[in-house]
């Protein structure tokens, strides 16, 4: 409480009666914020917590029956299960991949300050804002093999021959990465922007003068200083791959058969379709949840970094 | 974590700018090669522009397709701009044929959305469901932004300037809030709702909403205040304000820009979240996110009609999204990074 300190000295008495209200303010204004999220997530996540060792089902009308760990063994001894995972995986790996690739790309193209830069940088940054569902639903008249644009804009004219974006097995994994890619590109431009403007030009001055190459300037000066910048990026956009729903659920709703079912689609069927197995769903939302919390420590902890930086 | 001292040093973009002296010319910078680079990158830059707001811009001319060129092959590009997509989204209708259809044709006293209806050949009897689920959105998004913005401020403002035990991993604990995936936290969360009589209700969404929302505006809310020197309130607090008076008096106008941006970017985040109002409503409290994916005309898809629901849903956002520029790099990093 360094800003009370001063006066501590001072005024003994009106210091102690403040500090009293200055804990009660910090009480009362943190209190509901705290309280909230106890409510709304903190118990929610125990009960599950209860449930994932149980056989329950919110259609049968009998109480939870505890059966142990089985919820979890059947789980990992799923073939359809590390087939999700394998999908979710690999879906977060290639969109995180071209994500990073184009959005560093478009920083690299607009980091220099032109006419008008700014309005196209706003104009880029547009689909991310966008609503997941609405995007799905609109790229899935844009993939429709016979009225489609997709197939036109990349040459497919004849509509007996054109591709069947969200029907072909080889391609629909791919149809979903477009669109995710379309959607957070400008998310890495974003940071990778904040990140290159703030490279002082004397580090690029000094280079030229000891003529250093274009490639050398990008390798020693650009990469580095965007680094911290760029690895939060790509921490953010492989957790939000990993948890993501909207898309697939609009796209594919994890089709054709299970092809796209990714672990959050896997979740959706197995809590909210079919038998409704709420034990055996609330299991394998835990085990999401490990992973989830395990990467976004990362994440948080790179931020932190950022901000003392 | 940004530190009690590291708070209080004086916000450093504020100072006034020192004129600058050119003295040298970039050599890497003359000549026209630099140049020609710089045009290249900005004609680059601009034609990826256009192609990225391809699927946007076609959406848009979707929705004001009359429906078969909506879905004409080859796609068509020039058309005769139609209300039809916009008529249907809005309104129940029923096929009129025949004698009908001659008796209608021949009255002069239809509205015109009565007459775009009348050009598909059906008539209007209704009101749609799509206006109700707009309006749930805005009801939702707009009551759980308020209250998640007045929670925030008020915990931001303490995590800012007291030493709390634990602050760290109390932070830490409101932001991983943020980091569960929706699936996850939905069973158990239905469960409770069916059982306490808020399932399908508006304020069951809008407290999850506010929940969700809040640990966003936390750490958005706590960067701004972290700007505002801390030297304002104690200079007040000498002066014989009390604390509450210095927040309020102080502290809360001078976090004004923050509090609008906090406020913008957590309606944006209600307004399209998709996950929990499909899995947790049902038809009373329905928003519009679940349900333009379902718009159905009478006569099967209407791609017009899809695109109309869309295009009404997406112009807030776009707007906002202009309206917030200066600050979209802040609102996606929670706060944590900052311009320049």
């Amino acid at each position: 409480m360094s800003q009370t300190m001063p006066s501590a000295q001072t005024t003994g008495a009106r210091t102690i009666q403040r500090q009293m209200s200055d804990r009660k303010i910090v009480l009362w204004f943190i209190l509901p914020t705290i309280i909230l999220l106890i409510v709304m997530n903190i118990f929610p996540l125990i009960y599950s917590l209860f449930l994932s060792f149980t056989n329950y089902s919110v259609i049968a009308d009998k109480p939870p029956q505890w059966i142990g760990i089985q919820n979890y063994t059947a789980i990992l001894s799923d073939k359809n299960f590390w087939a999700a995972f394998a999908t979710t995986g690999r879906y977060a790996l290639l969109t995180v991949i071209l994500q990073t690739v184009i959005g560093f790309g478009l920083a690299l193209l607009l980091r220099n300050k032109f006419k008008g830069s700014g309005l196209v940088t706003t104009l880029i940054l547009i689909p991310m804002m966008l609503s997941p569902i609405v995007v799905a639903t609109f790229w899935k008249l844009i993939f429709n093999p016979s009225y489609g644009i997709f197939n036109y804009m990349l040459g497919y004219t004849n509509i007996n021959t054109a591709p069947e974006w969200l029907g072909d097995p080889d391609r629909v994994l791919w149809a979903i990465i477009i669109v995710d890619v379309w959607m957070w590109s400008p998310f890495v431009m974003l940071l990778c922007l904040a990140g290159l403007s703030a490279i002082p030009e004397y580090l690029y001055e000094a280079a030229a003068i000891d003529r250093a190459s274009t490639w050398f300037q990008f390798r020693r000066i650009t990469l580095p200083q965007v680094m911290p910048l760029l690895l939060i990026a790509v921490l953010f956009r492989t957790i939000e791959a990993f948890k993501q729903f909207d898309l697939v659920y609009g796209l594919t709703g994890g089709g054709p058969g299970d092809l796209t079912e990714t672990v959050s689609i896997r979740l959706y069927r197995l809590a909210f379709a079919g038998q409704l197995n709420t034990g055996l769903s609330s299991a394998l939302a835990y085990i999401v949840l490990i992973i989830i919390i395990a990467v976004s420590n990362l994440y948080i902890r790179s931020l932190n970094r950022a901000r003392g930086a | 974590m940004a530190t009690q001292t590291k708070s209080s040093s004086p916000v450093t973009p504020s100072a006034p700018p020192v004129p600058v002296v050119n003295y040298s010319t970039r050599v890497d910078k003359v000549g026209w090669r630099p140049q020609a680079l710089s045009l290249t990158r900005a004609i680059a830059a601009v034609i990826i522009a256009i192609i990225m707001l391809i699927p946007v811009i076609w959406m848009a001319m979707t929705a004001f397709k009359p429906l078969k060129d909506a879905v004409a092959v080859p796609p068509i590009v020039f058309f005769t701009p139609s209300m039809e997509g916009f008529v249907n989204l809005m309104t129940q209708q029923r096929q009129v044929n025949g004698e009908e259809l001659t008796q209608l044709r021949a009255r002069t006293d239809l509205s015109w959305a009565d007459q775009v209806a009348l050009s598909q050949q059906r008539a209007i009897i209704g009101q749609s469901q799509f206006p109700r689920q707009l309006f749930n959105s805005l009801v939702i998004a707009g009551a759980s932004t308020i209250i998640s913005v007045v929670f925030a401020v008020l915990a931001a403002y303490a995590f800012s300037r007291f030493d709390i035990p634990g602050k760290d991993d109390l932070l830490f604990f409101i932001l991983s809030q943020r980091m569960l995936p929706a699936v996850v936290v939905t069973v158990p969360i239905f469960l409770m709702y069916r059982q306490v009589g808020l399932y399908d209700t508006h304020l069951g969404m809008i407290l999850l909403y506010t929940s969700f929302n809040l640990s966003f505006a936390v750490w958005l809310l706590k960067g701004f205040i972290d700007e505002i020197p801390k030297e304002y309130e104690e200079a007040a607090l000498v002066d014989g304000y009390t604390r509450l008076q210095a927040f309020r008096k102080i502290v809360l106008p001078q976090s004004i820009t923050g509090i609008a941006a906090t406020t913008v970017f957590s309606f944006i985040f209600s307004w399209n979240e998709f996950a929990f109002a499909l899995m947790l409503t049902q038809d009373k409290a329905r928003t519009a996110p679940p349900s333009i994916p379902l718009i159905l005309g009478s006569g099967g898809i209407e791609w017009s009609t899809i695109a109309a629901g869309s295009l009404a849903f997406l112009i807030p956002v776009v707007i906002v999204t202009f309206a917030l520029r200066k600050h979209l790099l802040r609102g996606v990093t929670f706060g944590a990074i900052r311009k320049g």
